[in-house]
């Protein structure tokens, strides 16, 4: 839906490794995906598919010993990838934000709410008076739907509840209206009936300012309900991506058809749930050809030795697998 | 926070009643003073006088109770030496070792937490391995001698500080001290840096294991997220959650620093507590052994409770309820 418009974010071929004793770890490694202003893309993999190290390379935050060590990261036309840490900072938080997995973490637990909104205010305007910083973080507390702002403002961390916590970090998020919003797993930690909630705010959020999100998750039920697009990670590879209509239904990869059949649907109910067969190969000892062969149903000796390329359909999906079914090949 | 003042204050009372006990019976079975204080020809006429008149011809448990109820007023017993009140003549000797402490304590506060922050933020590089093994040392050498190594270097070959006592003293908004002056602080900073030491090598060592557990947490990566400079996140974000155990390790090892201050003082001929407890335990000066050792009980269960009180103003979630 948004091809039409230039890409906010546009990432070509990022590599991303982490130099450990055991070996070089391939955690992102040739990834492509793009963003489109106001857009909502859903990042899906299992842990260790190197989808939230993906988030970090964006927003410049990979811990040692991790590395990008080539592709770009192109936003807005500037290439991050290029940037010092300091040139970075005038970004992060203010034209991209973040919002972590767990809110029992993510807070300082010794500084005031009041404290933490309003450094990311001032980080990224010298000028603003205290007194107008705080004005504006209580506006965004109460944007989240946290009532009392202004008392809640003195709060500690250590006095909200989860869900609470994640919504004071979606209003640190959205501090400086930034143009992307990346979230991490930003509802794993929370209640199903706070998740329901987290999402329609930052669906809503995101709609009204027009912000792009970039929706990290090992969930797909969350996924389809509030993405556009979707890409589906494996071994660190973007194996699958399209609009969330087609994905859904029609799944390509056969790693996404096994993820969707992993999904527990009251439509099946009695049926076995199916499950893909095997575990994740060892991401410091990947095999020679497509990561994917020992879990794969429609393997063949190609996918043994030949990394698959992504093939572009017809439908603007991409699938990374030689072994498509008959009437998609291109 | 009044009745957690009040409970923490009821717990003190007791630990000060039990320490009396310990200390008094302690001290009473160490050596005889009448051996000590009278002349080896006197008389026995001149010996029961000297006896009856130090109250040591009573059964101990009287003793005990004529030093408690003494002790409520104030009064600790008098020197067998001096002749004059134990209390007192601790107290004169106060100013020296205070001084002395805190001047170390900020010394060891002022270096310990910028060393161990840093090489906490940079344990790979060399500055940080070389303070590391720095502190190593400063645990491991013993202070006496490390003082004497001071004396021979800066005062004996170097000539740039005095090696003994105390310098001049000046009264700045009623506090006398010797760090108003130029020739006070020049007395002060070897002992200072002595006893400081020990206390130095602690503060880094948990500034650095502090900053590492600190800087890896998820608050830190998203302070980083939110575009907050580096210097921020270090001073603010991670010095603030470094500070606790800190405070709490410098708070309770305050005490210790006055203990500790006997070896440093008798080295350098400072004149405070803790050399005159010492040259009382080598004359059994009974009553100041005993007077010195309430204080130091006294000092501890104070500092203590000024710990616990900081702890809560630092941190917001040991605050007691009703506080907030």
């Amino acid at each position: 839906m948004s091809k039409a418009l230039d890409p906010i974010l546009k990432i070509s071929n990022l590599q991303t490794h982490f130099f450990t004793k055991a070996g070089v770890l391939k955690a992102v490694d040739g990834v492509s995906f793009e963003i489109g202003a106001g857009e909502i893309v859903g990042l899906v993999g299992e842990s260790g598919s190197g989808k939230s190290i993906t988030g970090f390379s964006i927003i410049g935050l990979v811990d040692a010993p991790g590395k990008i060590v080539g592709g770009d990261i192109s936003f807005k036309g500037q290439n991050l990838n290029q940037l010092s840490n300091e040139q970075m900072q005038h970004y992060r938080g203010n034209r991209i934000a973040m919002i972590f997995q767990d809110p029992m973490m993510t807070l300082n637990p010794v500084l005031r709410i009041e404290t933490q909104m309003i450094e990311a205010i001032q980080a990224h305007d010298d000028s603003i008076a205290h007194e107008d910083a705080r004005i504006r973080a209580r506006d965004a507390l109460g944007l989240v739907g946290i009532s009392s702002a202004d008392e809640r403002l003195r709060a500690y961390p250590h006095q909200f509840s989860g869900g609470m916590r994640q919504r004071v970090s979606i209003a640190i998020a959205m501090l400086n209206r930034p143009d992307l919003i990346i979230a991490d797993e930003p509802t794993t930690a929370l209640d199903v009936t706070i998740q329901g909630q987290v999402i329609s705010e930052m669906q809503k959020l995101c709609q009204e300012t027009k912000t792009a999100l970039l929706w990290i998750t090992h969930d797909l039920a969350v996924v389809s309900g509030i993405a556009d697009r979707i890409c589906v990670m494996y071994a660190g590879r973007v194996v699958e991506q399209g609009s969330i209509e087609s994905t859904i239904l029609n799944p390509m990869h056969p790693y996404t058809r096994g993820l969707m059949g992993s999904v527990p649907s009251q439509n099946q109910r009695g049926k076995p749930l199916q499950q893909i067969d095997g575990m994740v190969p060892s991401m410091l000892n990947l095999p020679n050809g497509c990561a994917f062969q020992n879990r794969c149903r429609r393997v063949n000796d190609t996918c043994l030795t030949k990394q698959p390329d992504i093939m572009h359909l017809a439908d603007g999906r991409q699938v990374r697998c030689i072994n498509l079914p008959e009437e998609y090949k291109v | 926070m009044t009745s957690f003042i009040l409970t923490r204050s009821f717990q003190s009372i007791i630990v000060l009643f039990v320490m009396s006990l310990i200390v008094f019976a302690g001290v009473n079975l160490v050596g005889d003073p009448v051996d000590m204080l009278i002349n080896p020809e006197a008389d026995q006429m001149e010996i029961d006088r000297v006896i009856r008149e130090l109250g040591l011809d009573r059964p101990v448990s009287e003793q005990y109770w004529y030093f408690v109820v003494n002790a409520f007023q104030g009064d600790l017993g008098r020197s067998f030496i001096f002749g004059e009140p134990a209390l007192k003549l601790i107290i004169q000797r106060m100013p020296a070792t205070m001084e002395l402490a805190l001047f170390s304590l900020f010394m060891a506060v002022v270096f310990g937490i910028p060393l161990g922050v840093y090489a906490g933020l940079k344990p790979e590089s060399k500055v940080s391995r070389t303070i590391m093994a720095g502190s190593i040392l400063g645990f491991s050498m013993p202070t006496f001698w490390v003082g004497i190594i001071l004396i021979m270097f800066f005062s004996v070959s170097l000539g740039w500080l005095p090696s003994t006592g105390r310098g001049e003293v000046a009264t700045y908004f009623g506090v006398t001290s010797s760090i108003f002056t130029l020739d006070g602080l020049s007395h002060l900073f070897l002992p200072a840096f002595n006893l400081a030491l020990f206390k130095l090598s602690s503060v880094i060592r948990l500034a650095r294991a502090g900053t590492r557990e600190v800087i890896l947490q998820d608050y830190i990566k998203f302070a980083r997220a939110k575009g907050v400079s580096e210097t921020r996140v270090v001073r603010v974000h991670v010095l603030k959650n470094i500070m606790i155990p800190v405070v709490t390790i410098i708070g309770l090892e305050f005490g210790s620093l006055i203990a500790f201050s006997t070896v440093t003082e008798t080295v350098f001929a400072w004149p405070g507590m803790g050399k005159l407890i010492i040259d009382s335990i080598y004359n059994l000066d009974r009553p100041i052994i005993v007077a010195y050792l309430m204080i130091i009980v006294v000092i501890f269960v104070t500092l203590n409770l000024i710990v616990d009180i900081l702890y809560s103003v630092l941190d917001p979630r040991v605050r007691i309820k009703g506080v907030s």
